[in-house]
């Protein structure tokens, strides 16, 4: 299973707008995608999940996804937390 | 008769019967179910029904209340149909064989639980979206639409424990004279609703409010924070006085705010606004701001990770600018250090942040990022009125190196073709007593100052601003601030160069006056306070305002200088 390993840089953290393109960026694809932060490993397309890891500025997380699309699913969840969550 | 205090969250004065928000519980009973997929589907077109009513209550709540109170329905959207839950609802449907509302109601609320138990703000006011959202999903299964909203069919002031985005959303607002809430604070929901509307509101008032009766005579003082529950014949008396003298002057000042700010004998003075970013636009042209005395940049560089480039700059700088034509617009150059921290700009941790490298001191030591802002701003003037204003100044070399650092960057741009504008003002924020004590030096090299008086407050009372302990000291009505206001405006004033204020200061009606006696020529405020400050100086005459300041610089403390403008001049009173 392919994973990454990525730090929030955003300065809310995974919380508020970030948490929702991420999840919403996530949904587009047919993979199972599971994100982890610390000892949490969560659904990584359920938004109330997303919220409780709780991951702030700073905090790593590792993505792993599983199916036929988890390349370009990694791809991009990559960018997007690269990228400031698109807000540059 | 009974007063409670809570949290003042949007101004006025509201007298009525009280409207007892309370949420009705709604009565869900498990029962066992022998087809699970007829019972998945009702929950498909349950959702979908709930889906529909949250667009239409996101375009009500945008058109009624802005953008902001209105994200939430989209975010409950999006809870609503996260996969987490709908996949826990089905399994317990399919495996326990329960009817879907008990299946949701015990799901969702484990969810809301665990948010809760977070210590943070943000998730717990997603908790109350959760049980909101599941509550409007319930009531579509259940096909109960009774809401105690609907039930307000006359002017009342609505009283709740806390009000949800759905509670509001259904509220007919031509009925609501004001809020009081027992929890939240001045950027709940309620608040931003109350502000939104232009509607009085007191919240965070706690258990006091949970006596209150419906039908009970209330007032709610968003002026001072304060709920009177059943006032006696006198206070209400007197409470209607000062409403009515409240909606009175309220209505002179937006009737004038795009006049000019004369006094009576013919003195006029510029009345402009404080913004932060393009949002800050429209408030301000509505408010008949005649400029903008100070556009923070700092908006540009906060919530982000890495520094905006030149070019976003000058974007954002000149469409602020052309938005008001030949009307100026002073931008100031980044104030960060002290307490504003930016997490990319790596600044070292200081004992005295206060009196550490900010602003200047840290642009100065920083080309990479001082250079691009002064190329933006110099680029962006281009065609408009954009004049340029330096923070935290303590000597006259500090404006010989900002100036010295400007040419520099004309000079680049020049040689590189740019358009660019090629006599631009100069001035700096005067809000160390050094630069006050040397105001006469200063106005020899700048073409304009602007009295910070937050932090000139702070620096000449020795006062953190910050810590509550002394902060009255930092922010009050000091003799020796007033003191050093005068040597400003009367060096500037030697040399012909013109004075602003942009701190609190300029927007507080009862500094109005003594500011405008001591000869200040511009007053820079946030937008809401610009029709009263016009309505005031429009009000009174020079003269007068002259004598009464020179007299309360002679007063000894802050309350006797607000005592006695107070009486000196009545105009001051808005309620």
């Amino acid at each position: 299973m392919p994973e990454i390993k990525l730090t929030v840089n955003h300065k809310v953290g995974l919380h508020a707008r970030p948490a929702s393109v991420f999840v919403q960026t996530a949904a587009r694809f047919n993979s199972d995608i599971e994100v982890t932060h610390g000892d949490n490993t969560v659904n990584a397309k359920s938004i109330l999940a997303v919220l409780t890891l709780g991951a702030h500025q700073g905090s790593e997380i590792i993505i792993k996804a599983e199916g036929e699309d988890a390349e370009d699913a990694l791809k991009a969840l990559e960018e997007l937390v690269n990228d400031n969550f698109g807000e540059d | 008769m009974k007063i409670v205090s809570g949290i003042p969250a949007s101004y006025g004065i509201a007298i009525g019967p009280a409207f007892v928000f309370g949420h009705e519980e709604l009565i869900i009973e498990t029962t066992s179910i022998a087809d699970p997929e007829a019972e998945l589907q009702r929950f498909k077109l349950a959702r979908e029904a709930t889906g529909k009513q949250l667009d239409q209550a996101f375009l009500v709540t945008k058109k009624e209340c802005g953008i902001e109170a209105a994200e939430i329905f989209n975010a409950q959207k999006m809870m609503l149909e996260d996969p987490e839950l709908v996949g826990a609802v089905k399994n317990r449907v399919e495996s326990e064989l329960i009817n879907v509302e008990s299946a949701l109601l015990e799901t969702s609320e484990i969810f809301a639980s665990q948010l809760e138990a977070i210590d943070d703000e943000y998730l717990s006011a997603r908790a109350l979206d959760i049980r909101d959202v599941t509550s409007r999903c319930l009531r579509n299964l259940l096909g109960n639409f009774d809401s105690p909203a609907t039930s307000l069919t006359e002017p009342a002031i609505i009283v709740a424990d806390d009000l949800t985005p759905s509670d509001t959303v259904l509220l007919d607002k031509s009925y609501v004279l004001g809020f009081c809430t027992a929890k939240g604070g001045s950027t709940s929901h309620t608040a931003i609703l109350a502000r939104g509307l232009g509607i009085p509101a007191v919240v965070g008032a706690g258990e006091g409010i949970s006596e209150i009766q419906p039908g009970d005579s209330l007032v709610v003082d968003g002026d001072a924070g304060e709920v009177v529950i059943n006032p006696d014949e006198d206070q209400l008396t007197a409470f209607r006085g000062r409403q009515k003298k409240f909606l009175k002057i309220q209505a002179e000042a937006e009737a004038i705010t795009h006049k000019p700010a004369i006094t009576l004998d013919g003195h006029q003075v510029e009345v402009v606004a404080n913004i932060g970013n393009e949002d800050g636009i429209e408030p301000a042209h509505e408010a008949g701001a005649e400029g903008v005395g100070l556009l923070r940049s700092e908006f540009l560089f906060l919530e982000r990770d890495n520094l905006p480039s030149e070019e976003e700059q000058y974007r954002s700088y000149k469409s602020i600018a052309d938005a008001f034509g030949e009307k100026p617009v002073i931008l100031r150059s980044l104030d960060v250090g002290g307490d504003k921290d930016i997490p990319y700009i790596d600044m070292s941790p200081e004992d005295n942040p206060f009196l550490g490298v900010r602003a200047i001191r840290l642009c100065l030591e920083r080309p990479e990022l001082f250079k691009p802002q002064l190329r933006a701003a110099l680029r962006a003037g281009y065609g408009n009125n954009l004049k340029l204003m330096f923070p935290m100044v303590a000597s006259v070399d500090d404006v010989l190196n900002v100036r010295s650092v400007l040419e520099q960057c004309r000079t680049e741009l020049r040689e590189e073709g740019q358009d660019l504008a090629e006599e631009m003002d100069v001035g700096i924020m005067i809000e160390i007593p050094s630069a006050a004590i040397l105001a006469d030096q200063l106005a020899e090299v700048v073409d304009f100052f602007s009295i910070g008086t937050n932090d000139l407050s702070q620096y000449t009372m020795a006062a953190d601003r910050t810590n509550a302990k002394v902060a009255t000291l930092a922010s009050g009505f000091q003799p020796a601030v007033f003191r050093l206001i005068k040597m400003v405006i009367d060096a500037a004033h030697q040399k012909g160069k013109w004075v602003g204020l942009c701190g609190e200061m300029a927007g507080e009606i009862l500094a109005i006056p003594i500011l405008l006696g001591l000869g200040l020529d511009e007053f820079s405020m946030n937008p809401p306070a610009i029709p009263f400050a016009k309505r005031l100086i429009r009000s009174i005459s020079m003269e007068h305002a002259r004598q009464v300041a020179e007299t309360a610089l002679d007063l000894k403390s802050d309350r006797e200088i607000r005592e006695y403008i107070q009486k000196a001049v009545p105009e001051v009173n808005l309620s």
